[in-house]
C-alpha cells in the first residue's frame, strides 16, 4: 500500500466513524415515584395555588364507604358499577319523567367509564370526580325490542361488566350465548319500544355501542354523569354497593 | 477486496491513531457516549400524589417528586430526553378546571421534550387542547394523525429530531384509532392512518434519509391486546418494523416492571416500554454509544 492509499483509507474511516455511533449497550429500568422523593419546591410552589382552589371545593365529606370497590372485582357484574347504574336510574328518572312522562326501564354504562376504585372511608366530591372525570351526560334512548336484544348480544361478546341497573336481567349460558333477558321481569318484546339511559359517549357509538344508531328518539337530560354520583352521594349515609345476579353466566 | 477486509478488522484505536499521526486534530478521541431516555405515559393530570388513604397507589406519584428526580438524573447526565406517550389530560378535578392548562405548564417546568397525543387529549375537544398548547414549551409529534384540516394544523409534526452529545436521536409519533373512542365532534376532522404502514415509513426516513443514530416511536396505541391479538399495538409494531430501537407506549396502562425485548422484521431486538399511568414510575433507558464500532451481530447488550 502506497502513503496516498494510507492516507485516503484514513479518511475514509474518519468519515465512516464520525457518522456512525453504533449502540453498544442498552440498560433499562423503572423508577418509582414516592415518598422517598422529595418534591421539587419551585413545581410545588407553582402548584399551591391551583391545589387551594381546586381543594376548596373538592374536600366535602358527602357520604361513607364501608369498603374498597373496583371495577374488577366481578366478572359480569361488580359493586361499583351497580351502584352507578343503580344511580342514573334514581337519579335520572324523575328528570326523564318530568321531561317526557315516561319511566326510563334501565340504564346500560361502559366498565370502562369506571376510572377509579372506590376507597373504603369518607366519600367526598373529589371521589366523584375520581370515578367520573370525564364530561359526559345521561341521555335517554328510545330503543325497539329488536335493538335491545342486539344490546344483549353485544354484552354477551364483550365479556366484561359493563354496568347495567337492576331493572334488567341478563344470563348468559355457559359458552356466553343469552339464555334469557328480562326487563322488570318481562321478557323482551320485540315491538315495544325501551327508554334506555346511557351516556353520551357510548350513544354516539363508544366502545363499539352501534345498537343506540337504530333508535325511536334520543333524550338528552343536561345531566352530568358525575353530578349524579355527587347528587346520589349526599343522600345515601353509608354506600352499600353490592354484586349481585343481574348480569351472569351459567357455570354449566 | 483486501482494503474491505482491513476496514472491517481495523478498530477505532488503529484509525485514531493513524488520523492522529496525519496532524487531522479537529476529531476528538473516541469514547462511549451515554444518551438517556426518561419517559412517562397516561399520567391523566395526576398532579398531587396520592393521599395516605388511596385504596391502591398510597403515598405514590407526585409531579414535584418527579422534577426532582428528573433534575438530579440531568445532573448526572445532562444528554437527557423526557418524553410523554400521552393521555396528559383528564382524570383529576385540575383538568376540570383549568382544562389542561397546569399539566402543560408543569410539564414545561419539567422540561419535557416531546410529547404524543393521546385520545384523551381530545376530551375538550380539539378546540380546548389547541387552546392549551400556548402552555406547552415542548413538542407534539404524531405521524399517523393527519391535522391538515384542524386547527391543530402545524402544532404537530410527525417527528422530531434532536442531537445530544453528536448523537442524532429521531423520535416519532403514533395515535390510536379515534373512531369508536372518541367522539367525533371532539377529534373533528383529525384523519387517523395505520400506524404500521406509517411507523415502516418514518423509521425509513429517520434511520435512511436522516441518518439518526437512535430511533424512537412514541405511540399511545397501547401495549397489547390479550383478546384482539392482531389489534394493532406495540407489540405488533415491534415485530412487523425495522431500525425502532425502542418504542414508548401508553394507552393500556400497562405496568410493565422493565422493559420488554421483542424481535423486529429482520430479528433484531428492538424495546418496547410502557410505565402503567397517572405518574406513579419513571421509566429510564440509558444508551451507550461507541463511535464507529461495529456491534456484535446480535446487536447491543441489553440490560433490563
Amino acid at each position: 500500500m502506497t502513503s496516498k492509499h494510507i492516507l485516503k483509507l484514513c479518511l475514509l474511516l474518519l468519515i465512516f466513524s464520525c457518522a456512525s455511533s453504533n449502540i453498544s449497550k442498552i440498560e433499562g429500568k423503572r423508577i418509582d415515584i414516592d415518598d422517598s422523593l422529595s418534591a421539587n419546591k419551585a413545581v410545588e410552589d407553582f402548584i399551591t395555588p391551583y391545589r387551594l382552589h381546586v381543594n376548596k371545593d373538592m374536600d366535602s365529606i358527602i357520604s361513607y364507604a364501608p369498603e374498597t370497590y373496583t371495577k374488577s372485582d366481578g366478572e359480569f357484574n361488580t359493586a361499583i358499577g351497580n351502584l352507578m347504574a343503580d344511580a342514573v336510574y334514581s337519579e335520572g328518572n324523575p328528570v326523564f319523567m318530568q321531561q317526557s312522562k315516561k319511566n326510563i326501564d334501565f340504564v346500560l354504562l361502559n366498565h370502562g367509564g369506571i376510572r377509579s376504585i372506590l376507597s373504603k372511608g369518607n366519600v367526598t366530591t373529589r371521589t366523584a370526580y375520581g370515578i367520573m372525570p370525564f364530561e359526559n351526560s345521561v341521555v335517554v334512548v328510545a330503543l325497539k325490542g329488536e335493538q335491545i336484544n342486539e344490546m344483549m348480544v353485544y354484552l354477551s361478546k364483550a365479556k366484561r361488566a359493563h354496568p347495567v341497573s337492576h331493572q334488567l336481567q341478563l344470563t348468559l349460558d355457559k359458552n356466553s350465548e343469552v339464555r334469557s333477558t328480562t326487563v322488570n321481569g318481562k321478557p323482551i318484546d320485540i315491538n315495544r319500544t325501551y327508554y334506555v339511559a346511557t351516556n353520551d359517549y357510548l350513544y354516539n357509538g363508544g366502545d363499539g355501542m352501534d345498537f343506540f344508531q337504530t333508535n325511536e328518539g334520543l333524550y338528552v337530560l343536561n345531566y352530568k354523569i358525575r353530578n349524579v354520583l355527587i347528587d346520589n352521594f349526599k343522600k345515601t349515609d353509608t354506600l352499600n354497593p353490592k354484586q349481585d345476579q343481574r348480569f351472569i353466566k351459567l357455570k354449566d | 477486496m483486501k482494503r474491505r477486509q482491513f476496514i472491517q478488522k481495523s478498530t477505532a484505536a488503529t484509525v485514531l491513531a493513524s488520523v492522529g499521526g496525519l496532524g487531522l486534530q479537529s476529531f476528538s478521541a473516541p469514547r462511549t457516549k451515554k444518551i438517556t431516555i426518561l419517559h412517562t405515559n397516561d399520567v391523566h393530570s395526576h398532579i398531587d400524589p396520592f393521599g395516605p388513604e388511596d385504596g391502591r397507589n398510597a403515598n405514590k406519584g407526585g409531579v414535584a417528586r418527579r422534577a426532582t428526580l428528573v433534575e438530579s438524573i440531568r445532573m448526572e447526565n445532562p444528554n437527557t430526553l423526557l418524553l410523554d406517550a400521552g393521555d396528559i389530560f383528564q382524570g383529576t378535578p385540575y383538568f376540570n378546571y383549568y382544562g389542561g392548562e397546569l399539566e402543560f405548564k408543569l410539564m414545561s417546568m419539567l422540561k419535557y421534550d416531546v410529547a404524543t397525543i393521546g385520545n384523551h387529549d381530545f376530551d375538550n375537544g380539539i378546540d380546548g387542547l389547541y387552546a392549551q398548547i400556548p402552555h406547552a414549551d415542548f413538542e407534539f409529534v404524531s405521524a399517523n394523525y393527519d391535522f391538515s384540516n384542524t386547527v391543530m394544523d402545524t402544532h404537530v409534526k410527525p417527528y422530531k429530531i434532536i442531537v445530544k452529545d453528536g448523537i442524532k436521536i429521531g423520535i416519532f409519533g403514533l395515535g390510536i384509532e379515534l373512531d369508536g373512542l372518541v367522539n367525533k365532534d371532539m377529534y373533528k376532522e383529525t384523519v387517523y392512518h395505520n400506524p404500521i404502514e406509517i411507523a415502516q415509513d418514518m423509521s425509513r426516513i429517520l434511520k435512511e434519509e436522516q441518518s439518526c443514530d437512535l430511533v424512537i416511536c412514541l405511540s399511545h396505541i397501547g401495549y397489547q391486546y390479550k383478546n384482539n391479538p392482531d389489534k394493532v399495538s406495540d407489540i405488533t409494531l415491534a415485530r412487523a418494523t425495522k431500525d425502532i430501537d425502542l418504542i414508548i407506549g401508553g394507552h393500556t396502562h400497562t405496568f410493565l416492571p422493565k422493559p420488554t425485548i421483542e424481535t423486529n422484521s429482520i430479528g433484531k431486538n428492538v424495546l418496547v416500554n410502557q410505565v402503567g399511568c397517572f405518574g406513579l414510575y419513571l421509566g429510564k433507558i440509558d444508551f451507550y454509544f461507541e463511535p464507529g464500532k461495529k456491534v456484535t451481530a446480535e446487536g447491543a447488550s441489553i440490560i433490563v
